[in-house]
């Protein structure tokens, strides 16, 4: 089974700021966005269960080697990074048409991808790549396995009561959920074997896109304004015994009708 | 010169700094409290790698180095002494001789489990009478022929030992004659937990480290095959001097790490915590304190650095190593006791950790060399003279 993992090279969740622009600033102290950590481990685990090899594929600026680094760390066989200077401030619709030509060009089962990422939480490249190439798109998938055939995948997609059983011929993609279960660390071990693993750059010029259907410029949507949320209120805290503290926190939420 | 870790060091420190946060810390106070070995934590520890980071892969290692080995030993530091102290013991003191002295046999059989995890070391070479001093070894060891070449017979008794009762493999120091000059003829010897005539005796109730196991070992006509005998006779001294030295290392990181947690924890609570209408970081008294703290952990782990890097280039790191175990433990006891004084009150109960970092903090001046010996080694060498 061939998976590529959709990785985005974000700032370490606390350090995020802003640029020019009100862009995120991703020049420096990237992480693997967190839900792709648990779409990354779900493949992990699907290749070790029944045989294949993981791709990471990420579009960002030089820094996202640091991230790529990670996801290789934890067990991904190979990463693709797509880079180029021209895709600087790109919206989600020029990330997605990139990713998609990226994919068109590797052999895949499956495509994974998180639910959203946590500096620009669009929510909506996985879906866009997936109409782009007419795959399946199953998403919320809180369970992923291959059908009984060896030509499908079957994922439990959460649902306000529960959840549901899909099935699609492959190749699909996959939208997961944390649900998947906690990404692993990367061992020691990994850290340094992932130094001999093949990282492949791709160009916009490797990819067949014309520089001027992305970045800033193209973007189909603008950033009017953004601004660091308020520092959080007042908190309560209650630091009695548990059975008096419990009472307390129910009291509070009653309130306000919140139970 | 390149002063920026290296990538793969970078995503280490990233990796442990993150499963420190999130696997360790919430069940450190618990452990603390009750005193508890944290067998559950030390068993997750092995699978990543972390029991044996500089040993090489056919040692069982990770197959790093001890830049990366320093960096980890400060990060688990940071979040818990005890922890810190464990992986110490086990990599440098336990592994270490093995790794140093160790014939592929005993490699195989003793170091390969240990550096994966599978079994925790430790090493005796203290004794009631022999701490500093470490020549006034007691413990002998008698040879007794028999089958193969025959075995030795050990008796006498090590104490403050890390890792005792924890351990699965000991390393330990016992004379086994006298030198023409009449000094004591040190040898080392493996010896595994369950050995008849091995047990360990009282647990030490120390003033910190309060999870890790501290304790006396006890020979009593404890009997261990020649194969066991660790290097050859009368090399015990020089492999556990060498031992030392690269000891010193992580005893410097882990100091750097309790002394980085003391100012992580006054930097927030001077933010935060305000009197006469400001916080009491923007008062001098206290940023003075703080900027102090910063420069110093600065420094020291700049040296703890420099003595991991000359090791693993092959290069003279005694004195190294001594310079940075003396300054960081030095570092370490200012900042933590810096940091009880900006926590005031708050500082001085238990709920506000930073009288912890305090208490675990004294042990990097005494253990694997009290200051006045590193004084001594760092004299010697500057010197040229036999200073005493």
């Amino acid at each position: 089974m061939r998976i590529v993992v959709l990785v985005k090279a974000v700032p370490i969740v606390g350090n995020e700021r802003l640029g020019d622009g009100f862009r995120v600033d991703r020049g420096s102290g990237l992480e693997p966005n967190g839900n792709d950590e648990y779409v990354l481990e779900a493949a992990l685990k699907l290749t070790e269960a029944h045989g294949g090899e993981v791709t990471l594929l990420t579009m960002g600026p030089a820094a996202a080697a640091d991230a790529l680094r990670k996801g290789l760390a934890m067990g991904a066989t190979r990463a693709v990074h797509v880079s180029d200077e021209a895709l600087a401030g790109s919206c989600a619709r020029a990330t997605a048409e990139v990713l998609a030509a990226a994919l068109r060009r590797l052999e895949y089962d499956l495509a994974f991808a998180g639910a959203d990422t946590s500096d620009g939480q669009g929510g909506i490249v996985a879906a866009a790549i997936a109409a782009r190439l007419g795959l399946p798109y199953l998403s919320y998938a809180a369970h992923i396995e291959p059908g009984a055939d060896g030509a499908t995948v079957r994922v439990h997609r959460l649902s306000p009561a529960g959840y549901d059983v899909l099935e699609a011929p492959m190749p699909a993609l996959v939208m997961g959920t944390q649900v998947l279960g906690e990404p692993r660390y990367p061992s020691l071990r990994g850290i340094m074997q992932a130094r001999g693993k093949e990282t492949l750059t791709w160009s916009l010029a490797d990819l067949g896109i014309d520089p001027a259907r992305v970045g800033a410029a193209a973007a189909t949507t603008r950033v009017l304004t953004a601004a660091p949320p308020p520092p959080r209120a007042g908190a309560t805290i209650i630091r009695d015994a548990p059975d008096v503290a419990v009472e307390r926190i129910v009291d509070f939420l009653a309130a306000r009708s919140l139970v | 010169m390149d002063l920026d870790l290296p990538p793969e060091h970078e995503l280490l420190r990233r990796t442990i700094r993150d499963f420190a946060a999130n696997e360790v810390e919430p069940v450190v106070e618990e452990h603390e409290r009750n005193r508890r070995f944290p067998t559950d934590v030390v068993a997750r520890l092995g699978p990543m790698g972390l029991l044996g980071i500089p040993y090489p892969e056919e040692e069982g290692g990770a197959g790093l180095d001890t830049l990366a080995y320093a960096i980890a030993v400060e990060e688990l530091s940071r979040v818990w002494g005890s922890l810190g102290i464990i992986v110490a013991a086990h990599t440098s003191l336990g592994c270490g001789p093995l790794h140093l002295a160790g014939t592929p046999e005993q490699k195989e059989r003793f170091l390969v489990p240990m550096a994966q995890g599978r079994v925790l070391g430790a090493y005796g070479l203290t004794e009631p009478e022999a701490g500093s001093d470490s020549g006034g070894t007691r413990t002998a060891a008698r040879h007794e022929d028999g089958p193969g070449a025959g075995s030795w017979v050990i008796d006498g008794r090590k104490r403050f030992i890390t890792n005792a009762g924890q351990a699965g493999t000991y390393v330990i120091t016992a004379r086994t004659g006298a030198r023409h000059d009449g000094s004591p003829e040190i040898s080392a010897f493996i010896v595994e937990a369950g050995t008849p005539g091995f047990t360990v005796g009282r647990l030490e109730e120390k003033m910190g480290l309060h999870a890790s196991a501290t304790g006396e070992l006890l020979f009593e006509r404890c009997r261990v095959p020649a194969e066991q005998m660790l290097g050859g006779r009368g090399d015990g001294w020089k492999t556990f001097l060498k031992t030392l030295d690269g000891g010193r290392i992580s005893i410097g990181a882990m100091a750097v790490g309790l002394a980085q947690a003391a100012l992580d924890a006054s930097v927030a609570y001077a933010r935060e915590r305000r009197q006469f209408g400001r916080p009491i970081g923007t008062f001098q008294g206290v940023a003075f304190m703080i900027a102090d703290m910063a420069t110093e952990i600065d420094a020291a782990r700049a040296m703890v650095w420099r003595a991991a890097w000359l090791k693993d280039q092959g290069r003279d790191y005694a004195l190294a190593a001594a310079e940075a175990k003396l300054f960081a433990s030095e570092v370490a006891q200012r900042a933590t006791n810096d940091g009880v004084q900006i926590h005031g009150g708050y500082g001085y109960v238990e709920e506000y950790k930073v009288e912890r970092f305090l208490r675990d903090a004294k042990l990097t001046e005494i253990g694997e060399g009290t200051s006045q010996i590193q004084r001594l080694v760092i004299g010697r060498r500057v010197l040229g003279l036999k200073v005493v």
